[in-house]
Order: C-alpha cells, then sequence, then structure tokens
C-alpha cells in the first residue's frame, strides 16, 4: 500500500544515487509531486522552477540537449495541459531525455475539483509523436517506470496519482515496457485496466467469478506503444474487451485500444472511464463511486453489457 | 579576430544567402534574418567559441534562435564558418532537406536546438547555462530573441529563471527591429519599456546600435565578463536590413522576392565574388 506519487520520489533519489546526470525539475509542487525526497538528498541537482511550467519544460530540454536526463514534475492537468506546445515543440519534436512525470492524475485528486484533476492527458501525450508512455498501478511498477525511463533515450510521461493504492505485485515482479501483464486468465471477457483501476480490474474479475463470468485482466501499464499482441489475443480468444481507466473515455486507454481492435480484430470494445465530463469536488473514493470506477461500477458495467 | 571591414564582407554574403535561400524556396522570412544579420556574424566569427569540425564539442558556446523564422540567416552563417558547403543551403524549406523552414536539432550540423514556436528559447538556453554549472563548463549560451517575441509570456518566467539561478553565463540579444507581423510592435501590444522590464528583472542591460560592430563587440565583451548576473543586449536594427526596399517594411516579414526584386536586391548588396568566402 502506498501511492504512486511516493514511490516516484523514493525512485528518484533511488537512482539519483547510481546515475550522477539526472537532474529534477519541479514547479512548486515538490512536496506534493515528491520530488523533495530526490531535493532533500541532491540539492545540487534538484531545481524549483516555481509556478511556470512552460519555462520548467523549456528548462528541461536545454538540460537534456547536454547530456541531462531530466525528470520535470508538477499535477497533471500543468505539466501536460499548461506546457504542452513546450513538450511537443521543445522535447517530442528534437527527442530529448526529459521525463514528464505528472502527479494527481485523474478525479482521484478529489477535494481540490475539476480545474486540477487531469482527465484528458493520455490524448494529449498520445497525439505527439516520439513520446513514451507509461501508467503504474502500485509502488513497484513505479519503480519500474522509472528506471526504464531512466534507460531508454527519448521522452517520456510517467502518469502518477495522488491517492494511496493497493499492491499489485511484491518487488521481485518483473516488467518488460510496451507489454501488457495478464494478471488473471479468463475466457469469457477481458478487462483492461490501466493505472489505479488495475487493482479495481482484478476485484472486479474475482466478483464475475462468483457469479460465474470468466473475466481476463491486463494491466496495461504502457499505453505507448501499446501491446497490440495482447490486445489481439484478447479479442480472439474472449467476446469482449472492457477498457478501464481514470481518464476520459475519448483518447485514452480506451481509444488506443479500439484502434488496435478496429484495425486487426474487430471485436466489441467497453470503454469504461469518465464519459467526457469534467470531475469535481469530494472525496476520492465517493467521486469514484459517482463515476462509476468502483468495483461495483466495473463489475455492473460488465454485466450490463455481456 | 575578424576586422570589423572583414564582418561587413562577411555579413554581405550573408545577406545575399538569405536572398538565394528565401528566394529559392519562394518562401522565408528575409526582414527578420536580414536585421539579425550583423550580430549572428559577429557572434559566429568574432564572440562564440567553437568548432565546425566538431559541432557537438561539449565545451562549446551554445546558440539559440528562438527567433527560429531567421533561419535563413543561422544556416549561411554557420556555412560561412564552415560547418558544412554553403551549396548545400540551397534546398531550404524543400521536401527532404535538413534546412527546415525553422531549424530542427540533429539534422543541421551546428544547430544546437529545435526552434521556431516563439517564446521557448530563453528557457532552453537557461537549462543549458544550469547544465555548463553543474558540470563545471565555461561555456556562454548565447539566445537570439525577437522584440515582438517578448510578448510571449514564457520569456519572463525565463528572465526570472536566469537572475535567481545567477546564470551570468547566459547572453541574450533582442533583435529589437521594432516590427511584428501585424505591425509595429509598439502599435500591436507593445512590450516597452523593454531595457526597463529586463533590469527590473535582475538583467545587465546593453543598449546597443546592432548594426554596429564596434558597439556589438563591445556589448559581447562585457556581457562575458559578468559574475553573477544574466545579461540581455538589445540591439536597435532595421528589419530587411541593407536592401532598401525591404528595409523598414512590414511587408517583408515573410515573403519571397520576385525575379526583379531579387536581381535588384542582389545588386544592391554587392559584396563581388558570391559564393566564394
Amino acid at each position: 500500500m502506498g501511492s504512486t506519487r511516493q514511490a516516484y520520489g523514493e525512485a528518484l533519489a533511488y537512482f539519483g544515487r547510481q546515475n550522477k546526470n539526472i537532474v529534477v525539475l519541479d514547479a512548486d509542487v515538490a512536496k506534493a509531486t515528491k520530488t523533495e525526497i530526490f531535493k532533500k538528498e541532491f540539492p545540487d541537482r534538484f531545481f524549483d522552477m516555481g509556478i511556470a511550467e512552460a519555462d520548467m519544460i523549456g528548462t528541461a530540454a536545454g538540460l537534456a540537449t547536454c547530456g541531462k536526463t531530466v525528470f520535470a514534475s508538477s499535477f497533471a492537468i500543468f505539466a501536460v495541459g499548461r506546457a504542452f506546445e513546450q513538450i511537443r515543440n521543445s522535447v517530442a519534436y528534437p527527442n530529448l531525455n526529459v521525463k514528464v512525470a505528472a502527479t494527481h492524475s485523474g478525479i482521484s485528486v478529489g477535494e481540490d475539483g475539476a480545474t486540477h484533476q487531469a482527465i484528458e492527458d493520455i490524448a494529449l501525450m498520445r497525439a505527439v509523436p516520439n513520446i513514451k508512455i507509461i501508467v503504474p498501478c502500485d509502488q513497484y511498477e513505479t519503480k519500474w517506470a522509472v528506471k526504464t525511463a531512466i534507460e531508454t533515450d527519448g521522452p517520456f510521461y510517467i502518469r502518477l496519482g495522488r491517492c494511496d493504492v493497493p499492491d499489485v505485485y511484491s518487488e521481485t515482479e518483473s516488467f518488460t515496457f510496451g507489454k501488457g501483464k495478464t494478471l488473471v486468465e479468463g475466457n469469457d471477457i477481458t478487462i483492461v485496466a490501466t493505472g489505479m483501476m488495475v487493482s479495481r480490474a482484478v476485484d472486479a474479475a474475482n466478483a464475475l467469478k462468483n457469479e460465474g463470468i470468466s473475466a481476463r485482466v491486463i494491466d496495461m501499464h504502457t499505453i505507448k506503444p501499446i501491446d497490440e499482441d495482447i490486445l489481439v489475443k484478447a479479442a480472439t480468444e474472449t467476446k469482449k474487451i472492457f477498457t478501464v481507466e481514470e481518464h476520459n473515455i475519448l483518447g485514452g486507454l480506451g481509444g488506443a485500444a479500439c484502434e488496435v481492435v478496429a484495425e486487426k480484430c474487430p471485436t466489441k470494445v467497453i470503454r469504461i472511464g469518465v464519459n467526457d465530463e469534467f470531475g469535481q469536488s469530494g472525496k476520492a473514493e465517493e467521486l469514484l463511486k459517482l463515476y462509476g470506477l468502483d468495483v461495483d461500477g466495473i463489475v455492473g458495467k460488465v454485466k450490463e453489457n455481456l | 579576430m575578424y576586422t570589423n571591414e572583414e564582418l561587413q564582407k562577411i555579413a554581405t554574403f550573408v545577406r545575399r544567402d538569405i536572398v538565394e535561400q528565401v528566394y529559392n524556396a519562394k518562401s522565408g522570412h528575409p526582414g527578420g534574418a536580414l536585421s539579425c544579420t550583423d550580430i549572428l556574424t559577429a557572434l559566429y566569427f568574432n564572440v562564440m567559441n567553437l568548432d565546425p569540425k566538431n559541432p557537438t564539442w561539449e565545451d562549446r558556446d551554445r546558440f539559440i534562435l528562438s527567433k527560429g523564422h531567421s533561419s535563413p540567416a543561422l544556416y549561411s552563417v554557420l556555412a560561412r564558418r564552415g560547418f558544412y558547403d554553403v551549396g548545400s543551403i540551397k534546398s531550404f524549406r524543400k521536401t527532404g532537406s535538413v534546412f527546415q523552414g525553422h531549424p530542427a536539432l540533429g539534422k543541421v550540423p551546428g544547430v544546437d536546438m529545435t526552434n521556431g514556436s516563439l517564446g521557448q528559447g530563453f528557457s532552453i538556453a537557461n537549462g543549458m547555462a544550469l547544465a555548463a554549472k553543474l558540470d563545471n563548463k565555461k561555456y556562454n549560451v548565447y539566445v537570439m530573441l525577437g522584440d515582438g517575441e517578448l510578448e510571449e509570456g514564457q520569456n519572463w518566467e525565463a528572465a526570472m529563471t536566469a537572475a535567481h539561478y545567477k546564470l551570468n553565463n547566459v547572453i541574450a540579444i533582442v533583435d529589437n527591429n521594432g516590427l511584428q507581423i501585424d505591425g509595429k510592435i509598439t502599435e500591436v501590444k507593445s512590450p516597452e519599456p523593454i531595457a526597463d522590464k529586463f533590469r527590473a528583472f535582475g538583467f545587465n542591460v546593453y543598449e546597443i546600435d546592432g548594426h554596429n560592430f564596434d558597439e556589438i563587440m563591445e556589448a559581447f565583451n562585457r556581457a562575458k565578463n559578468s559574475i553573477d548576473t544574466p545579461n540581455v543586449i538589445i540591439a536597435k536594427t532595421t528589419k530587411g536590413k541593407g536592401i532598401s526596399f525591404m528595409e523598414d517594411n512590414i511587408g517583408w516579414h515573410g515573403k519571397a522576392p520576385n525575379d526583379e526584386e531579387y536581381n535588384k536586391a542582389l545588386s544592391e548588396l554587392g559584396g563581388g565574388n558570391y559564393g566564394v568566402n
């Protein structure tokens, strides 16, 4: 149990000890994004850019041209939304080693409300060439995501959350970039989930099993490049695919899955996520329930569409 | 070190190259390229520490053309400085060419960063300057800004960053030609008083005639000796400088000359053995 943002801060410090080339930037939210953990250990390699996300991304790009591996963090809506065109033109187009790692994604930001709840960040980043996207589901996958971003040339978007989430894996688990993981075997339908929805998808599959429905569960940690093989296999071997994400149903995991399945193996895909509407203030768990992203919501949606 | 006379001669070649590139491409931005030509010539021939045989040398001074639409000036200066053959820039803006409309990293030797979306270069310069500090390197970072470009707010975020982190190795240049696409900068949405704004942000400010090599060299020499303060050189320039019918004429911001204008421009520029270094 722990938040992916906490795991991110700890991973930065951990890999920062081995790799002196890592530089971290933040935009006045280091306490919340947990880059503060890195800052405390390596104050010389941490720069607070103040409340200036566009400037942060540009500065990150400049550092990267000089050989640095730069992590730039803020809340997802500001890192990706405010600085979108800086990421596009100053980072992605020149293909630089800037890793945008944003926390506070999705409606589980909670009480701060819609202004602070990014539900379109995956869609924005997916549409830009060169950018690779990982959405980790727990602390162990987060550490792997940071390691992968360090070891892989070019820009990354790592999408992190605010809330504590259950551990899906253990410390010894291994992951492959660009390859989804089948967590539960099943033959009737497939649930493809990403980020904090993964543990809920597993719980939903267990609930469905009690009702005689065999649901396969895939953790799609890498959104770009998406694992086409695992989707085609699911489309071939099970009757329907349900995608679950804490993101707008437009342009995110659901969109990516539809694109693959429609082209390679037409099968019905039902997208579970935020239904093209803004979030609101409230406790994270209450909001997730309200928007149908709790276990009951997922189970209900599957049964409705069988 | 090149003499003023030699710099002048090189700048004339660069101006001819600009006209050639835009004429060949039938598109491009001659006005702002011609206004920053003298400064770029001084930078690449007399100011910057670089090695055309090793364009990615780690210790080199960096240059960012934040007003990336002035790319024909940069492409020419790099060619004239020996980074590549001057004949190659004829492919400017053509399909498949490395000489993109706006400079792109990794395509043209000597281009230190992708630029063209206005407002982004200053922050990038700061990043390069911070990297120099982290690595204990002595290089300077030069960034060329348009005066109209200063309407982009990111410049002022970057100015704050440069002053806060005491980036004395950042030398910004404002190509103050007074014109932008929709008209005079003072009439479109005035960024003035530019010098006072930078002073308030904590910069060393040098106000010069951007076509006078003595003043250009003096400003760079003083800026290079800054102890812990970032620098800005506000260079008063003439858009379209060197070609009578383009000078101070907003119509030449982003337009290619026709055959008649092309011939007239080249004959006005003179310069003798064109194409020979």
